[in-house]
């Protein structure tokens, strides 16, 4: 989250007011998460304890891994709805697999979702078709190709301590589906900054015209981060599964798309592509969480309330969010 | 020299217009003869197709579907997106079964308007507070569920008719035309008069093949950006009510996933995501394409949902594939 303000002695005060202005659209999302935790641990009964600090983060990991991908698809200029039903697919190639053991399990379905989202990547960038389109009906094949696996979309339990420590276990303190999500966010973030790959995505989604020109095999670079959303959604699917101790095609992921989406745009990523800011989707993904979370504890000492007010607040955060966030014209 | 590279000009200008016009037509027509086809296949294969009882089935299933894929026709013909639909559709079948009591006309009204202003309200967003049609109507389609939700306490509730007629608009036939295709047909031929034959169609045109320039020639782009997401309120609202008098209960989570349908129902029929091409017709034909293909796989009856899923994912595929190869060989 760079500032775009740019510092002239002789405007000093047109610079201040300016900064101030752009706050909004650099540090909303922060601001807005910061509020919402003190508010909350200010007023919500058990809000702010270490066993629930715990608990969002272990919710939201999820969350956070597929909207990772999706901060980097949508930095292209692209968008990737397949993502619920490749965490489908992953849960679904794992679970069958397990019996050949847990390593072999886990790099199938990593391989599979890859593969998916590589596919993704060949039919946009290939065919030129739009995103939207092609992941769309990805996202119908791929439930249905999740539910064929697993023999007609029966629920499959198993027991494997190996593979359930993926999302039972703990490092520490710290359960492991936090730790994957940090180190997924601290190498996403390493990555857009300092590799050549990272920068080829938001230039790719910037001007795709002018990377071309400039050198950057923007056809590979689009099938490489179809196949990267496609890796995490799949590492995302295997948490899910393992947290579950059993594989369910019809329900693992499903409608996950609109959160990350919702994430990342709050975080704010523009959909209109050509910067992509992961800590900023990670803010994202954390205030729709504490939302949740926090309308069922019974938010700021009101009685616990339904799911159902959570997703209207949501709906005006977002649009908060975006709004705010609205590049300002000089 | 001058004069014959004018003709020249205008022959290659009239020969690229005809064969744009060619391209178009095919388009058009692609989904048209791959409808004929599939009803032919069909009509030789099972015996029950071609019966009154099987096509008028086929039809009435798919009116809620093709209304509000006729409300998604304009607002992609502008270049932007509903994806409000399928939570219009709960909160309209909530409130008209909740009000049917008071008479069928209060009911339809009060549910109809209502989610009219519901699209009112992403119209004006987009429009005015110039957020981006897929964040708006998707912070719409969040906040509409929830609102389905909260009104209903996450139940369902029971149409409780006091003269009857309530039902008539989902189940009920005149002659041997069902009343909601009557409704489908008279709802495309006015779609069809008010896209081609009035002011307002022309303009939803202009600001869908470019918005600037429509700008620029004078258009009051924001009211054909309202007035296309309020008429996209209106008919999800009119499928919502349709729905709630076939089943007999207004359910909130009703048409979940009814956004993805339409938009493939649209791009299916030859609209262009893009904006500016496409038009009414071919959508209803999208529409019978996929509503006849998932009948086909019900009288095949040996076909599992999963394969269904699988299938349909693939078909949608392969259409936009050969439109696009088609589209790129101008």
């Amino acid at each position: 989250m760079e500032n775009t303000a740019t510092v002239r002695p002789a405007l000093q005060s047109r610079n201040l007011r300016s900064r101030l202005v752009n706050l909004g659209p650099t540090y909303g999302a922060l601001l807005a998460l910061i509020l919402l935790i003190v508010a909350n641990a200010f007023f919500t009964p058990n809000f702010a304890t270490i066993s629930n600090f715990w608990n969002v983060l272990q919710l939201v990991s999820t969350t956070v891994l597929v909207a990772e991908g999706m901060t980097m698809v949508i930095a292209a200029r692209g968008i990737d709805l397949s993502v619920g039903s490749v965490m489908a697919i992953a849960s679904a190639t794992a679970a069958v697999s397990l019996g050949r053991g847990v390593g072999v399990a886990v790099v199938l379905a990593l391989v599979i979702a890859c593969g998916v989202g590589a596919l993704n990547g060949l039919l946009i960038s290939g065919f030129r078709i739009q995103p939207i389109i092609v992941t769309l009906a990805t996202l119908i094949t791929g439930r249905g190709v999740a539910q064929v696996i697993s023999n007609g979309g029966q629920l499959i339990p198993f027991s494997n301590p190996a593979f359930e420590y993926l999302g039972k276990g703990f490092v520490g303190p710290i359960p492991i589906q936090v730790v994957i999500m940090l180190v997924a966010v601290v190498a996403g973030i390493f990555m857009m900054r300092e590799t050549s790959f990272g920068r080829y995505i938001v230039a790719v989604g910037g001007n795709e015209a002018a990377a071309r020109l400039a050198g950057v095999r923007v056809h590979r670079t689009k099938i490489a981060v179809y196949a990267l959303s496609g890796v995490l959604a799949g590492l995302a699917g295997l948490i899910e599964t393992a947290r579950l101790g059993a594989s369910d095609a019809q329900k693992v992921g499903l409608y996950i798309e609109l959160d990350a989406i919702a994430a990342v745009v709050v975080g704010g990523t523009p959909l209109t592509g050509g910067r992509a800011t992961i800590v900023g989707t990670l803010t994202g993904a954390l205030i729709m969480q504490i939302i949740t979370t926090s309308f069922n504890m019974g938010p700021f000492g009101l009685p616990p309330l339904p799911y159902s007010w959570g997703l209207v607040f949501k709906a005006a955060i977002i649009l908060l969010a975006v709004y705010i966030q609205r590049p300002k014209v000089a | 020299m001058g004069q014959t590279a004018t003709v020249d000009e205008v022959s290659s200008t009239r020969g690229r217009v005809a064969r744009m016009k060619a391209v178009t037509f095919i388009q058009r027509q692609g989904a048209l003869v791959a409808l004929v086809l599939v009803c032919i296949f069909a009509a030789y294969r099972y015996e029950r197709f071609l019966t009154e009882v099987n096509l008028s089935n086929v039809l009435r299933q798919n009116s809620m579907l093709g209304l509000v894929a006729l409300g998604m026709t304009f607002v992609i013909l502008t270049g932007g997106i509903d994806l409000s639909v399928g939570s219009l559709v709960a909160v309209a079948g909530v409130i008209a079964a909740l009000l049917a009591s008071r008479g069928t006309l209060f009911a339809i009204v009060a549910a109809v308007g209502f989610t009219a202003l519901l699209g009112l309200a992403n119209g004006l967003i987009i429009a005015k507070a110039r957020i981006q049609p897929f964040i708006a109507t998707l912070a719409m389609m969040i906040a509409a569920r929830g609102l389905a939700l909260v009104y209903t306490g996450e139940q369902s509730v029971k149409a409780e008719t006091a003269s009857g007629n309530f039902s008539t608009l989902g189940r009920g036939a005149i002659g041997f035309l069902p009343v909601p295709v009557l409704i489908l047909i008279v709802a495309y031929v006015i779609g069809w008069l008010v896209l081609n034959h009035t002011r307002f169609g022309r303009h939803v045109y202009a600001v869908g093949d470019n918005e600037e320039a429509a700008r620029l020639m004078g258009l009051n782009v924001n009211r054909v950006t309202i007035g296309v997401y309020t008429l996209s309120g209106v008919l999800a609202g009119m499928a919502g009510v349709i729905l709630s008098s076939r089943l007999g209960t207004g359910q909130p989570v009703a048409g979940t996933g009814w956004e993805l349908d339409a938009i493939a129902a649209v791009v299916v029929g030859g609209t262009l995501l893009t904006g500016g091409q496409g038009g009414v017709g071919s959508t209803l034909v999208g529409v019978l394409l996929l509503g006849v293909i998932f009948n086909l796989f019900n009288l095949e009856g040996t076909i599992s949902p999963w394969w269904q899923l699988v299938l349909r994912g693939l078909i949608l595929l392969i259409v936009v594939i050969i439109q696009n190869r088609l589209s790129a060989r101008k």
